[in-house]
């Protein structure tokens, strides 16, 4: 939570109200008038804690995502696999979901960490993509003609490509190249690729809608003041016209959040993304596919599931209340 | 002694193309005539109004003064210095010398920067430390027109749009400028702030020195303030002269309409008034009337007979000196 917390503060929504409370005041008032807002808030901060804390939580029960354990105990009716709480799925005391077939992994442990891997390859390419949409969208705007022309026609380039496709392909591409870099060591190395990947396949979209919030804003008076005491265009960018499309960039980046722990899961379960051992929701549900551990064990498959449904869900009603809460024109809360 | 010309506007002009097609690229660009030769000076410390309905120009001749916009044609010499050629270092450092106060305090001040930020803002952009530290400066600069210092951190939503307006204008002071181009500075405030900031503006340039390009779209104001009026039409200088002068005895028909237009505040005087009603709108700048651009609304071409409409739809006037208007028959327009 500490992430989204920090940005909900330091930025603001672009037309500050003739006087009263600050937007951002009125923003925070209106989600927590809403329900579905502080609900949905309350998750994501849930999940943000499970991820933090998975260190301290695992070590509650002794045990660690790496770490097999065979022992009969723990797969107590191997023979009797089926409905509805078989197998490997016995949440006992030791292992409070249970362990993962075969290897007998301890499944809370998996998805604790998971919850950590997934979170932040998709917090930091959402990263990625924010930085590269707004600097982009920003310079498009604001220095129009040639520089925008060109900008403008690699976005559509970008937006007009099949994502998954290029992605797909394109990974082993990145991995083979990152080997041997800082970046490309050991389970480091798709991770890294996936920031990249998914990062630099989101900017597109909210480059554009900044380049038409920047090409309004960029003709307004507080902008020619600051050419006329001869500000540096980095200076006017970065200090005058950012600023004033932050609250876009947040609504934004909170949508971007669950479609890149989604697009996460997809690429580890196509088997592009994060493997074995390293543990991410994604790769759990390959490892439940993979050895068709599904028909046996559906619940198996069913924790990652729901855990990234759950996560998703709850990002995005939390990116819709917060759309709501910065709308100017939505009825002053 | 002749006061010191601090700035001179000669033939300026500032034409905008429009319709640019790539579809069609043959086809004849549209020319809009925003400002076609403006020509003015202004001597240290004293303040020229600007006066004229809006479209006429006004405000992209206070832009292209300041460098804001390029000029078309013409020249813009500040301090001796011919503006037009600078680029670079030069412009940067030509920034000092001519500084802008806007017309809508809440635009002209960035919501998220605090005034503060705001006001200090030029010094950082000038790499100008002053005497004391910038943060010092700008808290007197703050004193100065009128807002207390400790208000350094708030943001522009907090204040009212008469404090705003000061702090555009600390801001507009903080680089020590020869001349300021107030662009309507009041026009957007209650009337009972109007007087406060027209005031603070003189008394600041009684302090400083500066001089003013004042820039407004009613009569009434620049009067308190003015020491002389260039009326302008569509572009064009239509009358120019000294306030007083100005006033008394306006010679251009469309000066005339415009004080016409000024309220009385006495109803007595006020019923006395003759009021003159311009009729029709406002030529488009992309196809302005020939000859005398005012001719198309001018009530004095009623009054003229044939042989004098031709040269008023023929010839462009030009005003025969300093003082003069730019009218055919000024002098027959004075005596009706």
């Amino acid at each position: 939570m500490s992430v989204l917390e920090a940005s909900a503060e330091a930025t603001a929504p672009p037309p500050a109200p003739a006087g009263g409370r600050s937007l951002v005041a009125t923003a925070w008032l209106r989600i927590r008038r809403s329900k579905i807002a502080m609900l949905s808030l309350a998750v994501v901060v849930a999940i943000v804690l499970f991820a933090i804390l998975a260190p301290w939580l695992t070590a509650l029960s002794g045990n660690n995502p790496f770490t097999s354990n065979t022992s009969p105990e723990v797969l107590d009716d191997l023979e009797t696999p089926g409905l509805p709480l078989p197998g490997y799925m016995f949440p006992s005391a030791q292992h409070w979901l249970g362990v993962e077939p075969a290897l007998g992994r301890d499944l809370f442990s998996r998805l604790a960490y998971g919850a950590q891997v997934s979170l932040t390859i998709a917090l930091l390419s959402t990263a990625v993509s924010v930085v590269l949409g707004t600097v982009i969208g920003a310079a498009a705007g604001y220095f129009g003609g040639r520089v925008d022309a060109v900008i403008s026609r690699i976005m559509d380039l970008f937006l007009a490509f099949p994502h998954l496709l290029l992605v797909l392909s394109l990974t082993p591409i990145l991995q083979s190249r990152l080997r041997g870099t800082p970046l490309g060591e050991g389970s480091f190395l798709p991770m890294a690729s996936l920031v990249i990947i998914l990062g630099f396949f989101g900017w597109a979209y909210l480059a554009r809608i900044v380049r038409g919030q920047v090409l309004s804003l960029r003709e307004r008076e507080f902008v020619e003041a600051a050419r006329a005491f001869g500000a540096s265009h980095a200076s006017i960018l970065f200090r005058q016209i950012i600023p004033n499309v932050m609250g876009v960039v947040l609504v934004y980046a909170t949508m971007l959040i669950p479609t890149n722990i989604s697009a996460e899961a997809a690429l580890s379960f196509l088997g592009v993304g994060v493997k074995d051992p390293t543990p991410s929701w994604g790769q759990m549900l390959n490892a439940a596919q993979a050895g068709n551990w599904y028909l046996s064990d559906p619940w198996f498959l069913a924790v990652p599931g729901i855990m990234l449904a759950v996560t998703v869900l709850a990002f995005n009603l939390l990116g819709d209340a917060v759309r709501d809460a910065l709308d100017p024109k939505a009825a002053r809360g | 002694m002749e006061p010191q010309e601090i700035l001179r506007v000669e033939d300026l002009a500032k034409h905008f193309t429009s319709g640019r097609s790539l579809l069609a690229p043959g086809r004849a660009r549209r020319v809009v005539k925003a400002v076609d030769g403006v020509s003015f000076s202004l001597a240290r410390g004293r303040t020229l109004g600007l006066v004229g309905e809006s479209g006429c120009g006004k405000s992209t001749t206070g832009r292209m003064i300041a460098r804001l916009l390029d000029p078309t044609a013409g020249r813009v010499v500040v301090d001796g210095q011919d503006t037009a050629g600078l680029r670079g270092k030069d412009l940067y450092h030509f920034r000092r010398k001519v500084q802008m106060v806007f017309q809508d305090p809440f635009a002209s001040l960035n919501p998220r920067q605090t005034i503060g930020s705001a006001i200090a803002a030029p010094f950082e952009a000038q790499r100008i430390t002053p005497a004391g530290g910038v943060k010092r400066r700008v808290g007197e600069l703050m004193e100065r027109v009128g807002l207390k210092p400790e208000h350094y951190n708030r943001f522009p939503h907090e204040f009212s749009g008469g404090q705003r307006q000061r702090v555009g204008i600390a801001r507009a002071l903080a680089l020590e400028p020869s001349v300021i181009v107030c662009d309507e500075p009041v026009s957007a405030l209650d009337v009972s702030v109007q007087a406060q900031v027209v005031n603070l503006l003189e008394e600041i340039q009684e302090d400083t020195g500066v001089a003013y390009v004042f820039i407004a779209h009613d009569l009434s104001v620049v009067r308190h303030i003015s020491d002389e009026i260039a009326v302008m039409y569509l572009g064009k200088v239509v009358e120019r002269g000294p306030v007083e002068e100005l006033y008394s005895s306006p010679q251009h028909p469309y000066t005339r309409a415009l004080l016409s237009a000024v309220p009385i505040p006495d109803p007595r005087a006020a019923r006395a008034q003759v009021k003159i009603r311009l009729r029709g709108d406002l030529p488009s700048p992309a196809n302005p009337p020939s000859g005398c651009v005012f001719r198309t609304r001018c009530p004095l071409m009623a009054t003229l007979a044939e042989p004098e409409r031709e040269r008023c739809s023929h010839e462009v006037p030009e005003p025969a000196s300093f003082g003069r208007a730019a009218c055919h028959f000024a002098d027959s327009a004075a005596l009706t």
